[in-house]
């Protein structure tokens, strides 16, 4: 498989980056290529150009800033998986992550690429969601941060323009909370069926807290809201859980496929919450 | 010269790493792709969206204004052809067969089928080009599903006013191989049991892991095609038989070839394409596919359904079994594509002694891909069909599965053992296969398991699964062959050189594609010849160098090339003893021959059968009346198959809160007869498991209404991987057959024949206390789920809409639906 013809550029900076977009009416950003390879592959996009992102230092890494951690947009999946601080404030993230693809796209793949892709079957969307996060976008315009729940608008769009470059991510610190992520698929490099990320905040035995994030429930990662109310505060028994979790699928609308109709989703959106809530509090 | 000392007594039984492993693992080697020859042009083909259209117009003109393209043809630039894909194996005088040409002009009968060929420099221009050739087409309405082509009302194939291929019948009473099988059922009506069931065997893509590529040199005398492919013999005479050409200016070599299951046992479009654009340009020219490519136009495999009757007393003895198969051959009858659900006639009564039996198929036509051999290839669809009701049975009985199997198999003093179906089994102890897979298993615990977790109530239940397949392998007598009118026999041929250093090159008429024979064939060699095994080189592969061959499928390489590799040594013996007493000045007579040397007996002289080599090499001194040299050919056509058999047992999780299940044990016993390299053997068991649990999990090749391939790229065609995967326990027992000297069977397709009712049995069994008695496979999370949520609503029926129902009004489809519930139908 062959893709058809482009112009390159590899910017080293976020300001050339904008620019070369800029250029274009048809440019295309290259992170970890582990979604638009295939695509510009099989051909089912053809961009004039591709504008690389893998020489721009600054887009790497992860730091402190306060009340939050700040991931750069061109972070590979591996270096979020071995990182301190992710480990410590964002277990989420970490849980989510472990399960994407196999260590060889995990090496490549980039958080940043993974959410302007935004495919709803994706695993980062849903932890990002739930853990509250804002993403920093960069345009000829200057810099603007989104929260992730105005990030993410439709199957495969996002906040982002065409000639905007996401950069950052900035995850509010969750110091302390339990986390799960509830992948369900049928063999072990497949994409999620539905997944659910939990992520608790406990006050002794009971739930002061509860962030439940869903991947491929919709066109988006949602946020499972009513769930999220009937834990919140509540005593964390066995019965308390499982009811709340009952509630996970409410007002979403997943897709049919091969791999499951929508009513099946839904049902499996339950069952999977009430396990990634029973394991996020440890039980 | 010595023949070597120190080498191990016995090569044959050794656990050889395989000689060719560093070259196929690291990619350093002759792979069709890595081939580049001085000017050679490339090929990108322009393929038909659509299942089934009228071509109105191809507009070429841009392509071959694009960039470094040299030509781009359509079917009209061939006004005489480019050759057919033809089929081989007429399963009757009347079957319905259209014209499979390589390229079509006015008619695609599925996606994927070709209608232009680009040439150009390199192989991204010709891709380029590619999408600029503007084919208009009139969609046609297209007929997927083998049971609606039954109906005749969408046809495949207008021209032919049928969808229906052929009707092959076997009938134990007009054989005169048993009884009366309507007889029986109704005898088991009155006082018996009858259980009917329809199991669906859905369409599978072979995926092997090189895609197919071409490579043909049209410069010399010969020309020459390399080509990914298991049969470059069956090629080369299929090249010369449909193009005219003459044989002896083809060469075919299947250079290493990076697996096949059966999809590389055809003939292609694309190798035919290759060929015509190469001699018509005077250059070499290379196609490689892409995955897409392969998923949508590589054939497919499998796709049958069956409906099963089976009559049996009250205790549980069978007494008859009807089978009627429907059987999906997509738009042409590939090579042997409508043999493949043919050979069932022979595997449905499996081991079980059947007083009655009768096998009804019934092939048809549709817009889908061409369906043909699959690993296995017929043996597993009917292995899934009878293992599966004899669980039936079981439960219907109410005793164990093994229990029900050990009623009714044939004992171990019973072999060699006729069945119902004609066939004659060379050996088998399928109690003590069972024995042992049982003791291995820890089958009696599981079982407590499983009755302590339905006693609680356990959201994961747990299910056993058995399948105590045989399988017929080592295709074939020559003779079985003509009288199903197959166009070809079933011999094998191999020939020993002896080089003067000592060396000894084998040169086999099979084909290996990963399987191993080049270590497999050194080791009987060596043991044969008694010269070291790292002396032996096995060349295949090459019409040049192995002129005469039959190819690798059907598990018979080893059992049919084997034993032809066997008789040329022999030969080559018995050749060099005339020297040998020559040499040493003694009565031939008086020789023995052993460990590489001919010795007099009762003295220590002797000579090494490598010195005879370079003695009749130099040829200074050998008896009158010989040729020198001793290099020896034989073919070998078998005078019966063999027959393998195992007893797999399974043990699964089945989540009843979301359907997902999960393997926890799998035991197999397989007796293969001898086995001349372990280690290879458990390679082939481990892969073949592996392609029978897929099938019963996760693989599946679906169209949607309008003939798209749905599963064109592996996101969606869930092929496992080893992450999926748990340790088997595999082991043998040991039957040497008795239909060749190595006492060997085949063992390629075993795993795969025998993996997948064992799995579908196990969560069938987990969930049968829910009156469960069927799962449509791949058994996905969604299905069994769906399967128990049904469970309370009604009887206990299949619960898919995937499972279409047999028309009632068809012929031999008077009785459909199946009750679980003894006579009760
Ligand atoms: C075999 C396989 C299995 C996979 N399995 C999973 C899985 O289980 N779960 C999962 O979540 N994902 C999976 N993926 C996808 C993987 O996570 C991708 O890495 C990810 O979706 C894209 O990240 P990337 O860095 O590779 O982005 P790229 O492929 O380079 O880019 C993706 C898209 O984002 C745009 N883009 C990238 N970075 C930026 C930026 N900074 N600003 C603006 N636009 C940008 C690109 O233009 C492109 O449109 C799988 C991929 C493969 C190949």
């Amino acid at each position: 498989m062959i893709p058809a013809a482009f112009d390159y550029a590899a910017p080293e900076t976020v300001a050339d980056a904008l620019a070369a977009l800029a250029d274009s009416d048809d440019a295309k950003v290259l992170a970890g290529g582990q979604s638009l390879l295939p695509i510009l592959r099989m051909r089912l996009n053809a961009p004039e150009k591709i504008v690389d992102l893998g020489k721009i230092a600054e887009l790497r890494g992860i730091r402190e800033d306060g009340d939050a951690i700040v991931i750069g947009a061109m972070t590979a999946y591996a270096d979020i998986l071995t990182d301190p601080l992710v480990a410590e404030h964002a277990a989420l993230l970490k849980a989510a992550i472990e399960t994407v693809a196999d260590p060889q796209i995990r090496h490549r793949g980039t958080i940043g690429g993974a959410l302007v892709h935004a495919d709803p079957a994706g695993d980062v969307g849903a932890p990002v969601l739930a853990l509250d996060a804002e993403l920093v976008i960069a345009g000829p315009g200057g810099e603007r941060t989104v929260a992730a729940a105005d990030f993410f608008e439709d199957l495969f769009t996002t906040a982002v323009g065409e000639d905007e470059l996401l950069t950052a991510i900035r995850i509010p610190k969750h110091t302390g909370w339990g986390a799960a992520y509830e992948k369900f698929v049928r063999v072990a490099h497949q994409w999620s069926i539905v997944a659910v990320a939990a992520t608790v905040r406990m006050d002794g035995d009971a739930i002061a807290e509860a962030r439940v994030g869903l991947t491929n429930m919709g066109s988006t990662p949602l946020r499972a809201t009513a769930t999220e109310a009937a834990l919140a505060g509540s005593a964390g028994t066995a019965q308390g859980i499982a009811h709340a979790c009952g509630l996970a699928a409410e007002g979403t609308s997943p897709p049919s496929d091969l791999n499951g109709d929508a009513d099946y989703r839904r049902h499996l959106a339950g069952v999977l919450t009430r396990r990634a809530v029973l394991s996020a509090v440890g039980r | 010269m010595t023949t070597v000392d120190d080498r191990p007594s016995a090569e044959i039984g050794n656990r050889r790493l395989r000689k060719e492993d560093q070259r196929l693992i690291t990619g350093r080697t002759k792979w069709t792709d890595n081939i580049t020859l001085p000017g050679m042009v490339h090929l990108a083909m322009v393929r038909s969206p659509f299942a089934h259209a009228r071509i109105t117009s191809i507009d070429t003109s841009a392509a071959k204004e694009a960039a470094n393209v040299i030509a781009v043809y359509t079917a009209a630039d061939f006004p005489d052809g480019m050759g057919a894909c033809a089929n081989a194996w007429p399963i009757t005088p009347e079957q319905v067969t259209p014209d499979h040409l390589p390229m079509v002009g006015e008619r695609v009968a599925c996606a994927g089928e070709i209608v232009a060929v680009v040439v150009a420099r390199t192989a991204a221009q010709a891709r380029d080009a590619a999408e600029l050739v503007d084919v208009d087409y009139d969609v046609l309405p297209a007929v997927l599903d083998g049971l609606e082509a039954m109906k005749d009302e969408v046809l495949a194939h207008p021209d032919k006013g049928t969808n229906k291929s052929a009707f092959w019948k076997l009938d134990s009473a007009e054989a005169g191989t048993g009884g009366n099988v309507e007889e029986a059922i109704a005898a088991a009506r009155e006082d018996g049991i009858v259980i009917k069931r329809e199991y669906r065997q859905q369409r599978l893509i072979p995926a092997f892991m090189e895609p197919r590529s071409t490579v043909v040199d049209p410069t010399g005398e010969q020309v020459t095609m390399w080509t990914a492919t298991q049969i470059p013999h069956i090629l080369r005479f299929l090249i010369a038989a449909t193009t005219g050409m003459p044989e002896s200016k083809i060469r075919v070599i299947a250079p290493d070839v990076g697996g096949g299951f059966g999809g590389k046992l055809q003939t292609t479009p694309e190798e035919f394409i290759t060929l015509a654009v190469a001699r018509r340009l005077g250059k070499p020219a290379k196609y490689t596919e892409t995955r897409s490519e392969s998923l949508v136009s590589a054939h497919h495999g499998r796709d049958q359904y069956q409906k099963l009757t089976l009559s049996a007393t009250k205790d549980g003895t069978v007494t008859g079994l009807k089978v009627e198969l429907v059987a999906n051959l997509g738009a042409y009858v590939a090579i042997v594509g409508g043999g493949v659900p043919v050979l069932g006639a022979w595997m449905f009564n499996a081991i079980y002694k059947f007083p009655a039996y009768q096998f009804n198929c019934q092939t048809v036509l549709t817009n889908t891909a061409w369906v043909d051999a699959y690993r296995g290839a017929g043996r597993p669809e009917a292995t899934f069909g009878i293992e599966r009701i004899m669980d039936e049975l079981a439960a219907e009985v109410g005793v164990d599965p093994l229990a029900i199997r050990e009623k009714n198999w044939i004992k171990h003093e019973e072999f060699p053992f006729t069945s119902v179906a004609g066939m004659t089994y060379d050996s088998g102890n399928y109690e003590a296969a069972t024995a042992r897979a049982k003791e291995l298993f820890g089958y009696d615990e599981l079982r407590a398991e499983q009755a302590a977790r339905r006693e609680s109530g356990d959201p994961v239940q747990l299910g056993i699964g058995v399948s105590t397949f045989t399988e017929m392998c080592g295709l074939a007598p020559s003779r079985v062959l003509g009288s199903l009118s197959y166009g070809a026999g079933g011999w094998e041929s191999a020939s020993i050189r002896m080089l003067p250093t000592g060396k000894v090159e084998v040169i086999t008429g099979t084909s290996p594609h990963g399987q191993g024979h080049e270590t497999a064939w050194s080791q009987i060699v060596a043991d044969r010849l008694g010269v070291p095994f790292e002396d032996v080189e096995v060349l295949h592969g090459d019409t040049q160098v192995a002129y005469k061959g039959l190819d690798t499928y059907g598990s018979r390489s080893l059992v049919v090339g084997g034993e032809a590799v066997v008789r040329a040594a022999d030969k080559v013996i018995e050749k060099a003893k005339a020297f040998a007493a020559h040499l040493l000045e003694a009565n031939a007579d008086d020789l023995e021959f052993s460990g590489g040397r001919f010795g007099v007996k009762g003295t220590d002289q002797g000579i090494g059968i490598t010195d005879i080599a370079l003695a009749t090499f130099a040829s200074h001194n050998y008896p009158e009346g010989l040729e020198p040299g001793i290099d020896a050919d034989a073919t070998f056509d078998p005078d019966d198959f063999s027959f393998p058999h195992g007893t797999h047992l399974c043990a699964m999780e089945v989540d009843t809160e979301t359907g997902q299940t999960r393997m926890r044990k799998y035991v197999c016993v397989d007796d293969i007869g001898n086995v001349i390299n372990p280690l290879i053997v458990e390679g082939q068991v481990h892969g073949g498991l592996v392609q029978g649990i897929a099938q019963a999990l996760w693989e599946e090749a679906v169209y949607d209404e309008n003939g798209t391939l749905v599963t064109g790229s592996f996101v969606d065609y869930t092929l496992p991987t080893a992450a999926d995967t748990i340790s088997f326990v595999t082991e043998n027992t040991t039957s040497p057959s008795t239909t060749n000297t190595l006492g060997t069977k085949g063992v390629g397709e075993a795993g795969t024949i025998a993996s997948t009712p064992a799995v579908v049995n196990s969560i069938v069994d987990a969930l049968r206390p829910l009156g469960i008695h069927d799962i449509v496979m791949p058994c996905t999370p969604e299905r069994v789920w769906k399967a128990i949520q049904s469970a309370g609503s009604h009887d206990g029926e299949t619960t898919t809409e995937a499972q279409p129902h047999f028309d009632e009004a068809a012929p031999n489809n008077a009785d459909p639906g199946s009750t679980g519930e003894g006579n009760a139908q």
